[in-house]
């Protein structure tokens, strides 16, 4: 029984991860109505480039990131003005044929840079990567999936904030909504959409740092890594910050119940549930839609 | 404009007839191919036959269906499980590979019962969350035993000369049929629904085209070609690796073809399929780069040439090699043309989202 | 010279054209009533001069700075606003939200979001209000309220009383009619020919994309724009009042 139990926390845990991993996903969709398919590869790339900042200049990972995440800002808002803003003129398939072009030629280059080697930063934190409290016999909570989830927590608040308090915040809401009209009040919806990009890479820079930490890593691991992600999203309502840590959380415990299961099960359990979920979510909005007609009919 | 001129709305021209008894005279040319070719080079048709089914499967998702799918790899490896389990059951092996794609198409029935109700990107990922999930599924068979995969032992039986012309066959008669049904598919009622929900889908539902159901026509239709394409793959690399089939790279491939030929093409598709066929037996060898290059020609497509080469040329030579559509001639001069399934753009009505 | 010089300009959507060589100067605090059918030009006229729309001919001088090229954003900064056609709020923000995203243009002056509720008072219960769940003339006020708080020194209003009830138009007006006292240049679009001449210092009457009549208020008869409102010779009835 406390098997289970502890299963549970672990998976609460892990939706830690792909609840940071997923909220940037998400920001862009919201903001931009585009689901950037190069996602994974870029959260490898900040992994690379704290493993390569740890490795030969004896920077420790969470320093790093100091370098790392400005630099990940930075790719946001290049990403934005040179590919992303171009697609979204060219209608509903371009984003999505770009941006997964885009993917195959990151993940390609880290390949040919730091060949097929899978990699971790677990080495470069110490005893971080192993810590726990033990709670109970059977239950413990690793520090570092601690910290992680702590640091899901703070960047959707930060993220809620920073939306609802700030200029910039409530220019990105107002270019989500009508990016025709935010001109004609002295907004710049290209700017504003190129930080809104340089935000989502920011916390993208953030789930690779973890990413890193928690597991090893390859030049082809973007690609489950935007299946976690897009999972996490979906689960917890696309477009909705909050809607990610409950979607994140969803598909960890369905994950690691999976793996009790079965040594398989780990990742056939996370996308059933995510197909169910997706299942139920049609079949709950098509009884919404008979629901009004209805309504409609008999008013 | 005076009045006396003739307006004749014509679907067949003089070229598109030439070109149909071109493309006749090829086919059955290449049948005969076994006899007049080695086996390497036999081989590496039967490659290009599988290249051009992948490619004008994928174009009809996602050019004529509007629907960008990274998950055909699902139906591919699917496709090639189905084969190597129905050998394994005793049936005999070519037509096992037709009948594994059949079986293929119809689970793939219940798939877009609610993958279609998915738009855009979330289709397109959701795809390959299904792809992940067949690959996973696969793996627990034991029969394959996880990614150590299995062979398609039953081919032993052929004598080598035997089976590289068979498997050429079977490539030629498969390509054949995917062309012609889909040639078919678009000049009939359901091409013209097709144009219509590509262009704007709901405007096409307000005057009574059947969105649900024609989507699910080239969606089963494209899961079939997948199929069929993976079980002849099969056929030819004799081993089943479920990561070889499975791996999103075949989704690259296809992107690639159908992005550099022309999206939305009919002639595009199978143009792009010739394209990176020369392109890999030139490149192929050089590795990370070649695909960092393929991944880099798809985005350069993508947001500069969209509707392909094939749709360049088509444009800057009013090209129409096949009767696809309907041509309107006034007074001799053809001023303007509308070709049922390929006029229009590429890509549905833009989102109003350009920032 | 004038604050605002629009010369020769031609606006077209896609083959239509819209404003056929059009020119126009509007003087500094002069309020100006722009009056003609549905399709007229009017709204294309006043995108244009936004930045919404970009020209295929002739050319914007605001303030003596050519902006027919600058976009709209920037001409914020300089001064000019546009309270669009249907109010274009957003509407999943509330009223105050949006008076204070329009800061972001970085102009100085005396507006904020307290004179703005002083001049609108309907709007201080709504104020923490979502700006979709507001009523017609409450929207119409804080779309207004959101182009004042630009610190424009021109403010253009397309369709002012559009779907809004008699007694929310006059609220407006009301308001209005404090801000053109005040001196603020003014172009506004409205449809009620009598309301037009009352508060208009000159009207402007469009027909297919020119102007076909310009005349002080007392200088013309409402017969007169009437007669240009339908193009000379038609009579098709009243205009409607």
């Amino acid at each position: 029984m406390m098997i289970w139990v502890n299963q549970i926390v672990q998976g609460i845990l892990l939706g830690g991860y792909y609840a940071v991993i997923a909220c940037g996903l998400s920001f862009m969709f919201s903001v931009m109505r585009i689901i950037n398919l190069a996602h994974g590869s870029l959260a490898i790339v900040a992994a690379f480039g704290l493993y390569v900042l740890a490795d030969q200049f004896g920077f420790d990972p969470f320093g790093a990131l100091i370098i790392v995440l400005p630099a990940m800002g930075v790719i946001g808002w290049v990403l934005q003005r040179t590919i992303l803003e171009r697609s979204q003129r060219g209608g509903m398939l371009v984003p999505i044929l770009s941006t997964f072009g885009l993917s195959i030629v990151i993940d390609n280059l880290l390949f040919e840079h730091f060949g097929a080697d899978t990699r971790s930063l677990a080495p470069y934190i110490d005893e971080l990567s192993w810590d726990s409290w033990q709670l109970t016999d059977d239950i413990s909570i690793g520090k570092l999936a601690a910290i992680t989830f702590v640091t899901a927590v703070l960047i959707l608040g930060g993220l809620q904030l920073f939306l609802t308090r700030t200029q910039l915040g409530r220019a990105i809401r107002a270019t989500a909504e009508d990016p025709d009209t935010v001109g004609l009040i002295g907004i710049n919806a290209r700017r504003v959409n190129a930080a809104a990009a340089a935000i989502a890479m920011l916390t993208v820079g953030v789930a690779g740092a973890f990413l890193g930490m928690r597991a090893t890593f390859d030049p082809y691991a973007g690609g489950p890594q935007l299946i976690f992600a897009f999972e996490a999203a979906v689960i917890g309502g696309a477009g909705s910050l909050w809607g990610t840590l409950i979607g994140g959380i969803v598909l960890g415990v369905a994950q690691s119940i999976g793996a009790q299961i079965n040594p398989q099960g780990f990742l056939i359990t996370g996308h059933v549930v995510f197909l169910v979920v997706l299942l139920a979510r049609l079949h709950v909005d098509e009884i919404g839609t008979r629901f009004r007609k209805t309504m409609r009919r008999s008013a | 404009m005076s009045l006396d001129q003739t307006i004749r709305i014509e679907r067949w021209t003089p070229l598109s007839r030439a070109a149909i008894l071109i493309a006749a005279l090829v086919l059955v040319l290449l049948a005969a191919g076994p006899l007049l070719f080695s086996n390497n080079a036999i081989d590496k048709l039967t490659t290009l036959f599988i290249y051009v089914m992948l490619a004008v499967c994928w174009n009809a998702l996602a050019g004529y269906g509007g629907l960008v799918s990274v998950g055909q790899q699902a139906f591919f490896g699917l496709g090639a499980y189905a084969a190597v389990r129905l050998a394994d059951a005793g049936l005999s092996v070519y037509p096992a590979l037709v009948i594994a794609a059949v079986l293929v198409a119809i689970v793939s029935l219940p798939i877009s019962a609610f993958m279609l109700r998915l738009k855009g990107g979330e289709f397109a990922i959701g795809m390959w969350v299904v792809a992940a999930l067949c690959h996973l599924l696969v793996n627990l068979d034991s029969l394959v035993q996880g990614e150590t995969g299995t062979s398609l032992i039953a081919l032993n039986a052929y004598e080598a000369d035997t089976r590289h012309a068979l498997t050429y066959w079977v490539a030629l008669g498969s390509m054949t049929a995917i062309l012609a049904i889909l040639f078919a598919l678009l000049r009939s009622r359901v091409g013209s629904a097709i144009q219509a929900i590509r262009d704007n889908e709901e405007a096409a539902a307000s005057v009574g085209v059947r969105v649900m159901s024609t989507k699910r026509i080239i969606f089963v239709f494209a899961a079939f070609g997948a199929a069929l394409a993976g079980a002849l793959w099969l056929a030819t690399a004799i081993t089943f690796q479920p990561k070889t089939y499975f791996g999103v790279q075949w989704t690259a491939y296809m992107i690639f073809m159908v992005l550099v030929g022309g999206l939305g093409t009919f002639e595009g598709a199978i143009l792009g399929a010739v394209i990176f066929f020369v392109i890999e037996a030139w490149f192929g060898a050089s590795g990370v780069w070649y695909l960092v290059g393929l991944g880099a020609t798809a985005l350069v497509f993508a947001l500069f040439l969209p509707r392909g080469l094939w749709g360049w040329l088509e444009r800057r030579y009013d090209l129409a090699l096949l009767p696809l559509g309907y041509r309107v001639t006034i007074g001799g001069q053809p001023p303007s043309r509308e070709r049922t399934p390929q006029g229009g753009p590429a890509a549905p009505a833009p989102t109003g989202n350009a920032g | 010279m004038s604050l605002l010089e629009i010369r020769n300009l031609d606006v077209r959507h896609g083959l239509l054209q819209a404003v056929r060589d059009l020119s126009l100067s509007v003087e500094k605090g002069e309020t100006i009533a722009l009056v003609g059918a549905n399709g007229a030009g009017k709204t294309t006229l006043l995108r244009t001069i936004a930045g919404a729309h970009m020209p295929a001919g002739g050319s914007v001088v605001f303030n003596g700075i050519d902006i027919t090229t600058i976009p709209a954003y920037r001409r914020v900064g300089l001064g000019v606003a546009l309270v669009p056609e249907g109010r274009r709020l957003f509407g999943q923000m509330s009223v105050e939200e949006n008076l204070v995203l329009a800061r972001s243009a970085g102009r100085r002056g005396d507006w904020t979001v307290e004179r703005v509720l002083e001049a609108f008072p309907n709007l201080k219960p709504r104020r923490h209000a979502k700006a979709g769940n507001l009523s017609g003339g409450e929207q119409q006020a804080t779309a207004i309220g959101r182009a004042l708080m630009t610190n424009p020194e021109v403010l253009i209003l397309d369709e002012v009383s559009l779907g809004l009830s008699p007694l929310a138009v006059d609220r407006v007006y009301a308001s209005l009619q404090s801000l053109i006292g005040g001196g603020t240049t003014i172009i506004l679009v409205e449809q009620d020919l009598r309301r037009a001449m009352r508060v208009a210092d000159r009207i402007v009457c469009m027909l297919e994309g020119r102007i076909v009549l310009e005349g002080k208020r007392g200088e013309i008869s409402r017969e007169q724009v009437s007669e240009a409102y339908f193009g000379l010779g038609t009579d098709k009835g009243r205009v409607h009042a």
